[in-house]
């Protein structure tokens, strides 16, 4: 007896829980352009506070690590199971040097006293807070993504060596993908929105 | 087992895609050095929204799957606009 798949199912299931991510974000986003309508200048000279240099950094390895997580599964498709596990390793490696990064870019702002609740900030006004409570807030929740895609990428790739996940059977790895490049996604809106503001 | 033949990516587009989004991405910043008059914001829109249909065509696959997902996917973006628009007609005559 062979055991019922359906990969397609499994597929369709991954992308409605991405519909309901997508609509999270997508309200996060509605809040951000009704407050920057109201603060325009607030939040032109707040985004000025953050660091662009690390922000473009971020955006060119999380794209990067979207390719590799992409490429390794047209290898675990050819078979090719010591690739699939060299590219999702470089993609695991490139999560934690986002949230390395992610760790100095909020040091340095709490450093500086701008961190939710602060007396800094709140001497700042308005718009500056609501600012920096959407910046902390959004990029927050992306960071607790790529911390839960450290968690699934750790799990895929010991499933890839145990031949739990092979060249026939690798739904799994495809769903991680999709998840992976959801995060992908979302930050490709948050950095423009938030580090380039002109 | 599914019985569907799934489509395999060349590495060779995974690359170019990945070129593409780095072009993008290097535009985006560089546009924020030139004044466009109150259109900066709505170019960086535009280059964020080119550097999602690349990864949502290509990196998830949606060029190659049943029609029914890009579709449904046009709706969720849809329902945001509409979400959008609702919220900014409310604000803007209150």
């Amino acid at each position: 007896m062979t055991i019922h798949r359906d990969d397609l199912a499994d597929k369709f299931g991954m992308w409605l829980f991405i519909f309901t991510e997508l609509l999270l974000f997508g309200m996060l986003f509605v809040v951000y352009a009704v407050y920057r309508s109201m603060h325009p200048e607030a939040f032109r000279i707040a985004g000025e506070e953050l660091d662009v240099a690390l922000g473009t950094i971020n955006t060119v390895i999380l794209l990067i690590s979207s390719a590799t997580v992409a490429m390794s599964i047209t290898a675990i498709q050819k078979g090719d199971k010591k690739r699939c596990l060299q590219l999702l390793s470089i993609t695991l490696l490139i999560a934690v040097i986002f949230m390395v990064n992610k760790y100095f870019e909020w040091g340095a702002k709490f450093e500086y006293g701008f961190y939710p609740g602060s007396d800094a900030l709140a001497e700042l006004g308005h718009g500056t807070i609501l600012f920096f409570g959407l910046y902390f807030f959004m990029t927050g929740i992306h960071a607790l993504h790529i911390l839960i895609g450290i968690g699934l990428f750790i799990y895929v790739m010991l499933q890839v060596k145990k031949n739990k996940i092979h060249q026939t059977d690798y739904i799994w790895l495809e769903n991680t993908g999709l998840y992976w490049h959801l995060v992908d996604l979302i930050w490709i809106f948050l950095f423009p929105l938030f580090y380039l503001i002109h | 087992m599914s019985e569907e033949k799934t489509h395999m990516v060349p590495y060779s587009t995974q690359i170019a895609a990945l070129l593409a989004l780095l072009v993008l991405t290097g535009l985006s910043v560089a546009i924020t050095q030139l004044e466009f008059g109150g259109y900066n914001t709505l170019a960086a829109m535009l280059l964020a929204g080119a550097k999602a249909v690349i990864v949502l065509a290509w990196y998830m696959h949606l060029k190659y799957e049943k029609q029914l997902f890009p579709v449904m996917v046009a709706a969720v973006f849809v329902i945001f606009l509409l979400v959008l628009f609702v919220t900014f007609f409310d604000y803007s005559y209150r």
